[in-house]
């Protein structure tokens, strides 16, 4: 059923009787051509990209609990392409390529609201190092503007540029970043795979998977054994453990990130703001609540919740920056389990079982990266190729020191990134 | 309207405020929407999407409607409950979210148009044409949606944080938590109570049941007494504890002057950390509302809050009051209103079977099947057996049963479990680890049951915490029976609200099970519900269980959405105070810092240091003249740089030498005693990590200097390395930063300079390049570094911290008599840019030894930090990236750090990118622009030509590749 | 959170900083194939569950191992890391 604003209008009249479910609840079958584990933002995206452009249809996309229900829907839903370093440029710009097109590739609304994110820097070197970052933008085709002070203020006139412990030096301004509305992006790829053919199993744990002379040929799950002859594990948040059912070990740890929302208010940030300083980011959702975040809580956890140290610093940082957002009232607080790699950077790669692929890795670049990560990922299953904009995301650059893409320099600490 | 002989307010005292313009009076106890009420005032705001008249749900802090805004300018404080806001003389209250005004508000068009607007329409649309997005839908609901508005001026506020500590953290002053406070505080233990209302006593404020024979309230403030006269009790009203976090910590809000018409220094609030090693949480219980048609209207409000007002402030919100419930405890608001004269013209109870008796009329198995009234209610419809009766009622209290206040118990992520009896949810044991849950919160409605649950709980906790158990007479109290039947939603046409701010109705949640969002978090986040600001508190409980009904399934496998901090909102100005301005991150200042102001020095941050970005003299209008004349001053004279920012740590013990062996790459060894080396730390992975020099000071004692930027890194990577990878070593490490003033003195007269402030003078063999040693200086004990980071012939001088200011003021006398003088961070970087030294702009994290030229200096005799991997492919590539110097050599003179290099013939894209700049200066030594950058193989392409792209500042220059060395080359400067 | 530093006794969580397992601790042979190293530096078990980390105390400059959960982020106990080896 295709949705539009007339059929808003006639649903409307008639009682909203006609609208049917976004996607069906079918019984897994007993094999599959492939099996996504995860039915998160990337797993769905896998799914609708391998029906969408490769005509694999013959898909399951396994889910423990609902659909969207890990760090999709728990993220602060900024989408930008303003990378640094070759291997993450090419591939963030063209997921935000995908982005520009959702809402007609999918025929549902996921408010993809371009907005423009500035980044601001407080000193000389920092200012440099986003120069670079955005020429890096500009040479991959995409936008960057410097702002200097003024520049910044004309945008941003509420920042404290008088008393601010680390002054406002000028800004990036990359005009085709800012948000979408998180859930909705789980569920237009999810209606469309499953408009497509895909079965999406909701409440199907993997408990195992079945390896046979190097090959993989299914899973086991809480709902029976499912065959498959592929198998793709996309699960950000127990990457760890969905690989050690295939022996691996990953070079991932896993970190809670949590992000704040206030109650609603009338409208008053327009754009995305990134504080160079504090690690704290900002934007005001479409229902007027401020939707805000900053570092990690820093140590390993599978919680979904952090502690005091991190929520204060991040409103410091706040206040700080904006101190017009002091009576904003913090409304709901939330952690997600990021993936965080030793360098920052994604594997989107093959592994050493037959069959099976692995997508994982995302640290803070999960959400902006579902439509391009589920289009290369399907273009690996498909194909048996990476896809140019995602060759670098291999699982062995650690161990032979090519293309590692640490884009903060922080080197294999997998928290500092 | 006032109702004569009730309340625990001060009748002999008046309020003036203002609502919307209008002035009004209330009474000293009040709270704004006690006072609204007693005003007449029913109307108060607008729903966030239909933009309906809203008037006063409840009594406490879960109010969904009555949000308002708060004072003036910079103090205008949104979204104010008007429920928990307390009277003072001069409040100024807006109304919010309508235009142009509460009565009349052009957006309650939505309302008409509602039947387009179900549930997630605008996933389903707005989508055509495709620019329409940014530049009309999303600005249109962007403006229609959002409560109150910020003033978009800086916060002029105070706020604080604090700490606290206890044995017991009481959340909650109501019968359980006041009797958990006595029996704790008796037992001996340290006891905090918190409770987020001005007075304590809870719920039995707002009834009229006996406790030992008085009023609740007066037995409530007979208990507070006796507490606030024990020393290892702290009592906390108007503190909400919002969330609880691990190892017992619990974050809480302490709206300090909120309830003042003037401040007068104190804070507006305080946000409190407070560490507790056990709690008892009494949070109590709140109503849910029934869904009938229109059952949002103006008037319409809990039946708790209709008797809370009654009985705590003295008012009733009309004249004629209708209940409607499906539980005993309805009856109650019933016989009070009616014993305090107020009219009752209904007791509806959903239940045919339902036990009821008093002096008004009661419909039995009845329910409300619509409601009338345009911004307030004027009546009620109900349905009887099929016969439907109009009922007068400008009040209408209703009650769907009670929710044990869980919130508090699911922060960690544990899920309540389902009581048939109550139709409620109830906490789980051991949820917050330490925590007990006592009273209504833990399902127990009495009165009687509270009070022993919490005097039970207490006396646990003492056990379990060494304390004797107290021996407890329970004051009398009613221990009546709680018993209803569910009642979530009437059957029957019309919208019934689950969600009143978000505007979720019963269709809403049938429309999402209708298309397929069945899981309870699909549902709540396709329609809103529960994600207004009340986050739920009034509704959760009855969409679920209409959700359960639409998809089939009990309320126990629907499940529940997860509760999460804060309790209730806070504001970020109260998390984040003390972050404004300056106090975001400490200060550090150099002993010259004031010398160095004083002479007009614009200081510039370095990490946290202020350092001195150049020294302006009379005449010099342009940062670049005085940096310019600074660096020819130090190249031609003599200039004094305070370097007391870069980290110091002093390392001593036998195994000192082998332990820098082991950190850094270089050998350090076979350092003589009264040397200095410049040393390269790698970190693990292979990259740079840092560098610096390192001077051996006696056989077993060195002193290493770190970057400004690493300093704190590379102490805790030392002691790293010291206690976790090599405890085998006998070795001290001791940051001494702090202790230390040092200061650069660079040029060709400096040793001219020194020998005119040491004791004992200094020249070529008993100082020689890269010399160290103990000097007296001016008769304080210091030491001298012959070490340059500008390539002149220079030296850096220490002395304890004490004597830093003294110094550098002699020093500077001393430089100017050579025709030298200080100089800045501008200057210093020109200067080690003329000389090809690198700083973190260039080892910024991603730079291998390989990288910087420095790849002979990991020695392959020793096993060192960074040594094993450094060693991988990918990481000595000959095409990776390789430190360059760059200057100019076609039309365009000028280069930019951050610009990317190219072959001269490819255009600007990413796959011809062959590097960056990432330093560059103006050189008035050599008379051109110079940069330092990464070029793809780059050692092997000097005196080729590269082209420089910023496209961000628009510039393009031809440069040739050079040695990054530009200046003096053989260095016989520094030897000089 | 509060972390129990052997030299000061409970502190505060803030008081400390996080540095990942302590795998650590087992730092391979220089020697080793490079396999070896990269799985050392890189690759983690990263359980859901109970865990070993290495924290600093800030104040008195203590490398500490502390076992703790990570799903109930409860803390069983810490030992300095100089003695965690032996």
């Amino acid at each position: 059923m295709g949705y539009s604003g007339f059929r808003v209008l006639k649903e409307g009249l008639f009682g909203q009787k006609g609208w049917k479910p976004v996607w069906r609840d079918p019984e897994p079958k007993p094999e599959y051509d492939v099996i996504i584990i995860g039915g998160g933002g990337h797993g769905l995206s896998t799914a609708y990209y391998l029906a969408k452009n490769h005509g694999i249809t013959n898909v399951a996309v396994l889910e423990r609990g609902y659909l969207g229900g890990g760090n999709i829907g728990r993220n602060t839903t900024i989408v930008r392409a303003n990378y640094f370093l070759q291997g993450n440029s090419e591939f963030y710009s063209h997921s935000l390529k995908l982005w520009e097109g959702l809402e007609h590739e999918l025929n549902y609304n996921v408010m993809h609201s371009q907005r423009g994110l500035i980044n601001l820097f407080h000193s000389d070197g920092q200012r440099d190092a986003f120069v670079r970052r955005g020429n890096s933008m500009v040479n991959q085709g995409d936008d960057a503007i410097l702002l200097d002070r003024e520049g910044v203020r004309k945008h941003l006139p509420y920042l404290d540029f008088d008393n601010h412990r680390f002054p406002i030096y000028g800004g990036l301004y990359h005009p085709r970043g800012g948000t979408a509305r998180h859930d909705a992006v789980a569920w237009g790829y999810a209606r469309g795979a499953d408009r497509r053919g895909v079965d999406l199993i909701q409440n199907c744990e993997v408990t195992g998977i079945d390896i046979q002379n190097g090959k993989v040929t299914g899973v086991q799950t809480s709902r029976g054994a499912i065959k498959a002859k592929k198998v793709a594990m996309v699960v950000a948040g127990r990457s760890s453990q969905v690989a050690a059912m295939a022996g691996m070990r990953l070079p991932i740890e896993s970190h809670v990130l949590q992000a704040f929302v206030t109650e609603g208010l009338k409208p008053v940030i327009d754009h995305v703001v990134s504080f160079g300083m504090g690690h704290f980011y900002i934007s005001q959702s479409d229902k007027g609540g401020l939707v805000f975040g900053g570092d990690l809580d820093f140590y390993s956890s599978y919680a979904q919740r952090g502690n005091l140290p991190m929520v204060e610093h991040v409103m410091e940082a706040g206040m700080s920056l904006m101190p017009m957002i002091g009576k904003a009232k913090v409304l709901r607080s939330w952690g997600g389990i990021m993936d965080m790699s030793p360098d920052g950077s994604p594997i989107i790669d093959k592994t050493h079982v037959d069959g099976l692929f692995l997508n994982c890795g995302w640290n803070y670049g999960g959400f902006k990266a579902v439509p391009a990560s589920g289009w290369c990922l399907a273009h690996l299953m498909a194909t048996g190729k990476p896809h140019d904009v995602a060759a670098k995301y291999r699982l062995d650059r650690f161990e032979t020191g090519r293309s590692i893409m640490d884009e903060e320099g922080k080197g294999s600490q997998h928290n500092l990134h | 309207m006032r109702v004569a002989g009730k309340g625990l307010i001060d009748r002999s005292r008046s309020v003036p405020f203002e609502f919307d313009g209008e002035r009004m009076t209330g009474h000293v106890g009040d709270t704004l929407a006690s006072a609204l009420l007693a005003n007449d005032v029913r109307l108060i705001g607008r729903s966030f999407k239909y933009h309906r008249p809203r008037g006063i749900l409840t009594a406490g802090s879960e109010e969904p409607n009555a949000l308002v805004t708060i004072g003036n300018g910079a103090a205008t404080d949104p979204n104010v409950r008007a429920t928990t806001q307390e009277l003072f003389e001069g409040l100024t209250a807006r109304s919010q979210n309508r235009w142009p005004s509460l009565r009349f508000d052009l957006l309650s068009v939505n309302d008409l148009v509602s039947p387009f607007l179900g549930a997630g329409f605008y996933y389903k649309t707005f989508m055509w044409p495709r620019s329409f997005w940014e530049k009309v839908y999303e600005p249109f609901i962007r403006h229609a949606a959002g409560l109150g508005a910020l003033s978009e001026e800086s916060n002029a506020d105070h706020y604080e944080k604090a700490f606290a500590f206890c044995d017991v953290l009481v959340i909650g002053a109501g019968p359980a938590g006041l009797m958990a406070a006595l029996t704790a505080a008796r037992a001996g233990l340290d006891v905090i109570l918190a409770d987020e209302d001005s007075q304590m006593g809870g719920r039995l404020l707002a009834e009229t049941h006996q406790v030992n024979g008085m009023a609740g309230a007066d037995w409530a403030a007979q208990v507070v007494a006796e507490l606030a006269g024990m020393d290892n009790v702290r009592l906390m009203t108007r503190t909400t504890v919002t969330g609880a976090f691990d190892q017992g910590t619990f974050g809480a809000l302490e709206r300090v002057s909120h309830h003042r018409a003037r401040a007068d220094g104190l804070p507006r609030e305080c946000f409190w950390r407070i560490v507790a090693q056990r709690s008892i949480l009494c949070a109590g219980a709140l109503e849910r509302p029934i869904a009938f048609p229109n059952n949002d209207r103006p008037g319409i409000m809990t039946a708790g809050a209709v008797r809370a007002y009654l009985n705590r402030w003295g008012v009733v919100g009309g004249k004629e009051v209708a209940i409607f419930g499906n539980n005993n405890d309805a009856h109650q608001t019933a016989r009070d209103l009616t014993a305090a004269g107020v009219k009752v013209t209904a007791l509806i109870d959903s239940r045919a079977d339902a036990d009821v008796s008093g002096d008004f009329p009661v419909y039995t198995g009845a329910q409300v099947v619509q409601t009338a009234g345009r911004l307030g209610l004027d009546s009620v419809t109900i349905d009887q057996n099929g016969k439907r009766t109009k009922i007068r009622a400008d009040v209408l209290g209703m009650s769907g049963g009670w929710n044990p206040t869980v919130h508090m118990t699911c922060h960690m992520n544990g899920r309540p479990v389902w009581n048939e009896a109550i139709q409620s949810f109830v906490p789980r044991p051991d949820m917050i680890p330490g925590m007990t849950v006592a009273g209504a919160a833990n399902g127990t409605f009495s009165t009687h049951g509270c009070l022993s649950a919490g005097a039970e709980a207490a006396n646990a906790v003492a056990q379990d915490l060494g304390k004797k158990a107290q021996k407890i007479d329970l004051p009398q109290a009613e221990d009546a029976p709680y018993r209803l039947t569910p009642l979530w939603a009437v059957e029957g046409k019309g919208r019934k609200w689950l969600d009143f701010q978000n505007d979720v109705h019963v269709k809403d949640v049938r429309l999402a099970a209708q298309e397929n969002f069945r899981s309870v978090e699909h549902m709540k986040r396709y329609t809103t519900q529960g994600m207004a600001t009340d986050q739920g508190k009034n509704s959760n409980v009855s969409a679920l269980a209409v959700l359960a009904d639409a998809t089939g399934r009990g309320i126990p496998e629907t499940g529940t959405t997860t509760f999460r901090p804060p309790y209730s909102p806070v504001a970020i100005a109260a998390m984040g105070a003390g972050g404004q301005a300056a106090g975001f991150a400490p200060q550090r200042f150099t002993t010259s810092h004031d010398a160095s102001t004083e002479r007009g020095a614009p200081m510039i941050e370095a990490g946290l240091w202020y350092r001195p970005s150049y020294f302006p003299r009379a005449g010099e209008t342009h940062w670049r003249q005085s940096c310019d004349r600074e660096v020819n001053m130090v190249r031609e004279a003599v200039g004094i740089c305070d370097v007391s920012t870069l980290g110091k740590i002093d390392i001593q013990g036998p195994d000192a030498a082998e332990f820098l062996d082991f950190v850094y790459a270089n050998t350090f060894g076979t350092l003589k005693v009264g040397k200095v080396r410049y040393g390269l730390m790698l970190r693990e992975d292979g990259h740079v990590m840092d560098d610096g020099t390192t001077a051996r000071l006696g056989e077993n004692h060195y002193v290493m200097t770190t970057t400004t930027a690493a300093a704190g890194l590379v102490m805790s990577h030392l002691d790293f390395v010291a206690q976790a990878l090599r405890p085998d070593l006998d070795v001290q490490i001791v940051s001494v930063t702090e202790q230390w003033a040092q200061f650069a003195v660079a040029g060709p007269k400096s040793r001219d300079l020194l020998n005119g402030v040491l004791d004992a003078a200094i020249d070529d063999d008993t100082m020689p390049y890269m010399g160290c040693a103990a000097v007296g200086v001016s008769g304080v004990e210091g030491r001298l570094f012959r070490i340059s980071f500008s390539g002149e012939h220079a030296y850096e001088v220490a002395v304890p911290s004490r004597y830093g200011e003294s110094l550098y003021r002699l020093l500077l006398a001393q430089a100017e008599m050579l025709g030298g003088g200080p100089y800045g961070m501008e200057a210093l970087n020109v200067l080690r840019i003329e000389k090809g030294f690198i700083t973190h702009a260039e080892i910024h994290g991603r730079t291998t030894a390989f990288d910087i030229g420095m790849d002979r200096m990991v020695s392959q005799k020793k096993d060192c930090i960074g040594n094993a991997l450094s060693r991988r492919p990918g990481l000595i590539d000959e095409d990776r990236e390789q430190l360059v110097g760059l200057k100019p050599n076609g039309a365009s003179k000028q280069l930019t750090a951050g610009a990317h290099l190219f072959n001269p013939g490819d255009k600007a894209e990413r796959v011809n990118d062959q590097g960056y700049v990432t330093s560059v200066c103006y050189s008035p030594t050599l008379g051109t622009m110079l940069g330092l950058g990464f070029l793809k193989g780059g050692r092997a392409r000097i005196g080729q030509t590269v082209r420089l792209v910023d496209h961000l500042r628009g510039v393009e220059t031809l440069c040739e590749v050079c040695d990054p060395v530009f200046f003096d080359p053989e260095g016989g400067r520094l030897r000089g | 959170m509060r972390i129990t530093c052997p030299h000061c006794g409970t502190r505060d969580g803030r008081e400390f900083t996080y540095q990942g397992a302590a795998e650590i601790l087992n730092r391979p042979d220089r020697d080793a194939d490079l396999a070896v190293w990269a799985d050392y530096l890189h690759n983690r078990d990263n359980p859901a569950g109970d865990t070993r980390d290495m924290w600093y105390h800030n104040p008195c400059g203590a490398w500490v191992v502390v076992d703790r959960n990570t799903v109930t982020h409860a803390v069983q106990g810490s030992t300095l890391a100089s003695e965690a080896r032996t």
